[in-house]
């Protein structure tokens, strides 16, 4: 059973969402994903000033089973990347949630997160 | 996944909590903590893996020898009682049908291990070949259970429980045959991972206390439970080829660099011999290699190989080594591009570049005070 926090939201493709009031988010995989993928050996991430619209691959998690591709789950422009994972990259691995975030971004002002799954919705996919 | 067969430890992986996965139609532990950990505990300490999938069939009768002359690339007549010998076995067209290591027990009595993903064919094989000999070919691997413990550490642990004044100067490719317990067992010096250890076969019905056995006298020494995962990435690390990928009915061994294995100077004819030695004699244009990626990304099985923008070759496995903390992997590649370089190759169209090393790998890890000089030095 892996760890699905309340206070964050989900997508489909295995990522939580975390919003902020001052129109931010921080993004990251979640547990099951880490599951899933194994150990992972490369984050490779976007760089600040890069903007995507949502459903775009900003990224790519390598591990030593799969290359997963990341997705972006609303639409926005990266204002911070996680460095530490570019040394630790098993820090997702033992952190999804904290430690382990990938990217900061200041969602664009017709960014939808309506669509976005609840911890309870993301259960029944992930549970 | 109900399909799927049980190894006679099945129990011992479910209460060491591993994370089990279908390979060769065997539920097989993938791997129990993470696979990059446990490949660092075989280099460091030891490992312990399940591998009682593999196949054993044994091989009786006055012509026993003659019969696995004809069948393998290997010369026999240099396996004396109590010696392994590996080996590949191939149909007469030169095509590797398994490779397998060959275990003389007596003059007219051999005893083999072949790939789990092989066995029935190999049985197949073997039945037909051995139609024109004096002897029994029978298969025997639902009998036993196989346990490797590989590492610098391997010695220490396994000689704590297979007490034998013999086992510690035991060679490499020697193995005894003995009762542990009671328990008549195969101990031998061999293994799959580019370190020393053991690899020893025991009858299933024993096979899970001897693994408790095992990891309860190894747990002072840092032994690691391992699985298929980190086995993979030990062999590919060491240079070790498996079958369907560095090895295969499309690559002879001698294109697999096995050269050493084949014989071709052996008297007694083999399956596959005159066709091997027309390759050999035309020239080899392609060879397995294996290699070190500078990026981050890893190369993966299919992956094009380029030189400039020519296609050279193409990748057979690819994984990351904790050792070299860098991705690595095999290619088959055509042999005058290796002494050229400037070798990449392409993931969905990007191209990253890879060096070509003489495996083991590992003895390519970069220690960091010269790590620390190699930068100051950029």
């Amino acid at each position: 059973m892996s760890e699905i926090p309340q206070d964050l939201k989900y997508t489909k493709d295995h990522e939580w969402i975390q919003l902020a009031d001052d129109g931010t988010a921080l993004i990251g995989i979640t547990d099951y994903a880490q599951e899933s993928l194994g150990d992972v050996t490369f984050v490779e991430l976007p760089e600040v000033g890069d903007s995507f619209e949502s459903g775009d691959t900003f990224g790519v998690v390598e591990s030593v089973k799969a290359a997963s591709d990341l997705y972006m789950p609303v639409s926005g422009e990266i204002v911070e990347i996680n460095d530490a994972l570019e040394g630790e990259p098993e820090l997702v691995n033992r952190s999804p949630y904290k430690e382990a975030w990938l990217i900061k971004v200041q969602l664009a002002d017709d960014a939808n997160t309506d669509d976005l799954l609840s911890a309870d919705s993301y259960r029944e996919i992930a549970g | 996944m109900s399909d799927l067969k049980p190894t006679p430890l099945w129990r011992f992986h479910e209460r060491h909590r591993a994370r089990m996965g279908p390979f060769a139609g065997w539920n097989m532990p993938i791997q129990y903590s993470s696979i990059l950990e446990e490949h660092r505990a075989v280099r460091e300490n030891a490992g312990m893996f399940d591998v009682s999938h593999m196949g054993e069939i044994t091989v009786e009768g006055p012509e026993a020898k003659a019969f696995l002359q004809k069948l393998v690339t290997n010369d026999i007549d240099r396996v004396k009682v109590g010696q392994a010998q590996y080996n590949v076995m191939c149909d007469g067209e030169g095509k590797p049908i398994d490779d397998l290591i060959v275990y003389c027990r007596g003059d007219d009595k051999y005893f083999l291990c072949v790939n789990a993903s092989n066995r029935d064919k190999d049985f197949e094989w073997m039945q037909k070949v051995a139609g024109d000999f004096d002897c029994e070919v029978n298969d025997v691997s639902d009998a036993y259970g196989l346990i490797a413990l590989q590492g610098p550490k391997a010695e220490t642990i396994t000689s704590m429980v297979l007490t034998w004044p013999d086992l510690k100067p035991l060679k490499r490719f020697h193995f005894i045959e003995r009762e542990w317990s009671g328990i008549p067992v195969i101990a031998s010096r061999t293994g799959y991972t580019g370190e020393d250890g053991f690899e020893i076969y025991i009858p299933a019905e024993s096979a899970e206390i001897f693994a408790e056995t095992l990891l309860t006298a190894g747990i002072p020494h840092g032994i690691a439970l391992c699985g298929l995962g980190a086995r993979d990435s030990l062999r590919l690390e060491a240079g070790y080829p498996l079958y369907g990928h560095e090895l295969s009915e499309e690559i002879d061994p001698l294109t697999a660099g096995l050269s050493w294995v084949v014989k071709l100077a052996k008297e007694p004819d083999f399956n596959g011999k005159a066709k091997l030695k027309s390759n050999k004699d035309q020239g080899l244009k392609r060879k397995v290699a294996y290699f070190r990626m500078k990026d981050r990304r890893i190369a993966r099985e299919g992956a094009t190989v380029l030189q400039g923008d020519r296609e050279v070759g193409r990748v057979l496995s690819g994984s990351h080594s904790p050792i070299l903390n860098a991705p690595i992997g095999s290619v088959l590649i055509e042999t005058d591009s290796i002494e050229k370089g400037g070798l990449s190759v392409d993931l969905r169209g990007k191209r990253f570049e890879l060096e070509i090393l003489q495996p083991p790998l590992q003895q390519y890890a970069v220690k960091e005070e010269d790590e620390d000089q190699e930068q100051e030095a950029n």
